[in-house]
């Protein structure tokens, strides 16, 4: 085998990328025109930029996700914080002025993410059971914020940000962007990424190397709730209304495939930022490919479950000593 | 086991804190809203949870090896939507009763021999589980089927009369039954056994010689088994099949098992637990009936709540016993420190 693509072919990011190359390939034989954009209004429009606009909320939490995740965390809380923040934001901005209801909206989550982190990193809870909490009694506050209905909003500046245009690209891609390079400046420039990755790989090491563990998981998962809130904003804001019951259903399933699907093991550790993005990329497009093939998009659920085991058997250890003493025989490097 | 100073053994403190928010709920209640204490009132408890019930026993085994099974919701779906179709293409009840609960060992088997064989977190593989339930249910059908066959409806309207005119269901009566069995499972069974001792730790389990591959699976199959079982009681009690049935009960079958005192780290927990965590949720949600005025999302709130007690109070048990276990294990060892934050006591051996 050619010795480069050997390398590039144990990166962690070289077969998420590759999924997603072989889908919009798949797309481009299905799809007439699936790859065209064109300019109207001053605005791009096409499937691609759709697929970006529609993925932004769940690559926000995806991104937050992968940093619990990095320190072998997992928080499920997120479809309910989401509800909450696109709640209150709709609730406030009835009385008061759209920076307002962002303000509270993205206060809200950090209170929800404190709650959480306080749990795991003080309590010492299991993550999966703490977030439980905060996702059973969520949508049950989202639901009294509401007081059931499905709120309106008309505010022009809110709807800008789920579904205005900036230089010709939806906004809402700015705002995952920005996340995004944020998120990897702290990876790559800030103690706080060094010290979240050797925490996931091993709590007890980098207790005795010094590194206070409690504050970083509790940063992390205050970080988790501030995406969960941002990301309900965006949604809330795309479809002019906060609905506490159906707003991010599932986000959370969906997040975690995309940041397993990116190459970040669930058993935390070293975390690919980049590789989540590519992940959750991987899944809109899969969602719009359906969709636009015109299958029943409830197969949706099927084919992402396929994804899910196929994804998990590539990265678990067991499954690929099978393939490897299958590859020995044939190849030789 | 050793016993506390004042008479409670430490290992009941669950049970009997669970035992007692019952009291307290049906009493709460009973003071508040008349026509509250009756007969009824605590049987239809067991007629409209049953299913729950079931579907949490089931669920109690996996969490006590340490795993978790979120396909448990999705499945029943998968039943109701499986049954309603079969019995529209005018097969016999029991057949399809049958088939049901075939589909769940099977769907169980798979997903346990998954996470043994390949050490995939079981909650992925469970995930995975729950979509294709789920999208195989929408796969039938995106509509709700309505049941007409006669031997359903008979079982379904059947009453087993207890203490006069009082009567609980069918469906009731195969709860308590499979609690019944769960227990006597978990308590005198060598399978039982074998479960505390993988929760307690898989590889001591492992090195003791104890079946593990064999009992992870088997785990997995009754708890697939219970939730096709919990399927045919929930359609016997909607008499339809949907595919959107029961959104979120995982989540309310984990909430049982931990108001009912089961350990979440694995290898402790009482089988009668998720029964009383059954029936604490649904004495808040009968109070939240009677009184009429709050609205059906305080029931969340409420359980959202009662979670939150519970597992500080798992929490401060397990701390006390490792305090307890580190002391031991330093006097057996005294220049050894052994420390373990996040995991309980049993990791400490690892």
């Amino acid at each position: 085998m050619n010795p480069f693509l050997y390398r590039m072919a144990q990166t962690k990011i070289f077969w998420p990328l590759v999924a997603l190359l072989v889908l919009l390939l798949l797309n481009f034989f299905l799809i007439p025109g699936f790859f065209s954009v064109e300019i109207k209004n001053g605005h791009l429009f096409g499937s691609l930029i759709d697929i970006m606009n529609r993925v932004i909320p769940l690559l926000i939490i995806s991104i937050g996700m992968t940093l619990v995740i990095a320190k072998e965390g997992i928080d499920i809380s997120v479809g309910s914080v989401l509800a909450i923040s696109g709640a209150l934001a709709a609730y406030i901005m009835e009385s008061s002025t759209v920076w307002v209801a962002l303000i509270a909206a993205v206060g809200v989550g950090i209170v929800c993410g404190m709650w959480n982190g306080v749990l795991v990193s003080i309590f010492e809870i299991q993550p999966m059971v703490a977030t439980l909490i905060l996702l059973t009694v969520g949508r049950g506050i989202a639901q009294l914020i509401t007081g059931g209905q499905i709120l309106t909003i008309d505010d022009e500046l809110y709807k800008y940000i789920g579904s205005g245009f900036l230089m010709g690209l939806p906004f809402s891609i700015f705002i995952g962007g920005a996340i995004f390079l944020i998120m990897l400046y702290m990876k790559k420039r800030t103690a706080m990424g060094l010290f979240l990755e050797s925490i996931g790989n091993n709590i007890t090491a980098s207790k005795f190397a010094g590194i206070q563990p409690r504050k970083i998981i509790f940063l992390v998962y205050t970080i988790s709730g501030v995406c969960a809130a941002i990301a309900g904003i965006i949604v809330s804001a795309n479809v002019s209304s906060a609905d506490a019951n159906n707003a991010g259903l599932w986000i959370e399933l969906d997040a975690i495939l995309a940041v397993v699907i990116g190459g970040t093991s669930m058993r935390g550790g070293r975390y690919f930022l980049g590789g989540t993005v590519v992940g959750a990329l991987f899944i809109q497009t899969l969602s719009t490919t359906i969709y636009s093939v015109g299958i029943n998009p409830q197969i949706v659920m099927v084919v992402k479950a396929f994804v899910v085991i196929i994804v998990c058997l590539v990265q678990s250890e067991q499954f690929r000593s099978i393939f490897m003493q299958f590859n020995k025989k044939k190849v030789s490097f | 086991m050793k016993r506390e100073k004042f008479g409670i053994k430490e290992n009941h403190i669950f049970i009997i804190a669970t035992m007692a928010l019952i009291v307290l709920l049906y009493g709460y209640g009973s003071i508040a809203f008349a026509g509250f204490f009756s007969t009824q009132v605590f049987l239809n408890l067991f007629i409209d949870n049953a299913y729950l019930i079931i579907v949490a026993t089931g669920m109690a085994f996996v969490i006590i090896t340490g795993g978790i099974d979120l396909s448990v919701g999705a499945l029943v779906a998968l039943i109701s939507m499986v049954s309603a179709s079969l019995l529209e293409a005018g097969l016999n009840g029991f057949v399809v009763m049958a088939l049901s609960l075939l589909i769940g060992i099977a769907f169980g088997a798979f997903q346990g021999y998954f996470i043994y064989r390949f050490d995939l977190h079981p909650w992925i593989v469970t995930l995975a589980g729950m979509f294709l339930a789920r999208g195989a249910s929408f796969l039938i059908s995106t509509d709700s089927i309505v049941i007409t066959n006669e031997t359903y409806s008979a079982i379904s309207q059947a009453k087993v009369y207890l203490f006069g005119d009082h009567y609980i269901s069918i469906g009731a009566v195969v709860a308590i039954i499979v609690v019944a069995i769960a227990i006597y499972i978990a308590k005198w069974t060598r399978f039982g056994r074998n479960v505390y001792a993988i929760g307690g730790n898989v590889k001591s389990a492992g090195l003791m010689g104890l079946p593990v591959k064999r009992t992870t699976i088997l785990v997995y199959v009754f708890s697939g088994f219970c939730s096709a079982l919990g399927g045919v009681v929930f359609t016997l009690y909607m008499l339809s099949g949907y595919g959107l049935h029961l959104l979120g009960m995982e989540m309310d079958a984990i909430a049982a098992c931990v108001i009912g005192g089961i350990l979440l780290t694995g290898g402790f927990g009482y089988l009668i637990g998720p029964t009383l965590g059954v029936m604490s949720m649904g004495i808040i949600q009968t109070i939240i009936m009677f009184q009429g005025t709050l609205s059906s999302w305080w029931t969340k709130i409420a359980v959202g709540f009662l979670l939150f007690v519970f597992i500080l109070l798992q929490r401060l048990i397990v701390m006390k016993r490792r305090k307890r276990n580190v002391i031991r294990l330093k006097k057996v060892r005294n220049n050894v420190k052994v420390q373990s934050p996040s995991q309980s006591v049993s990791s400490e051996y690892k």
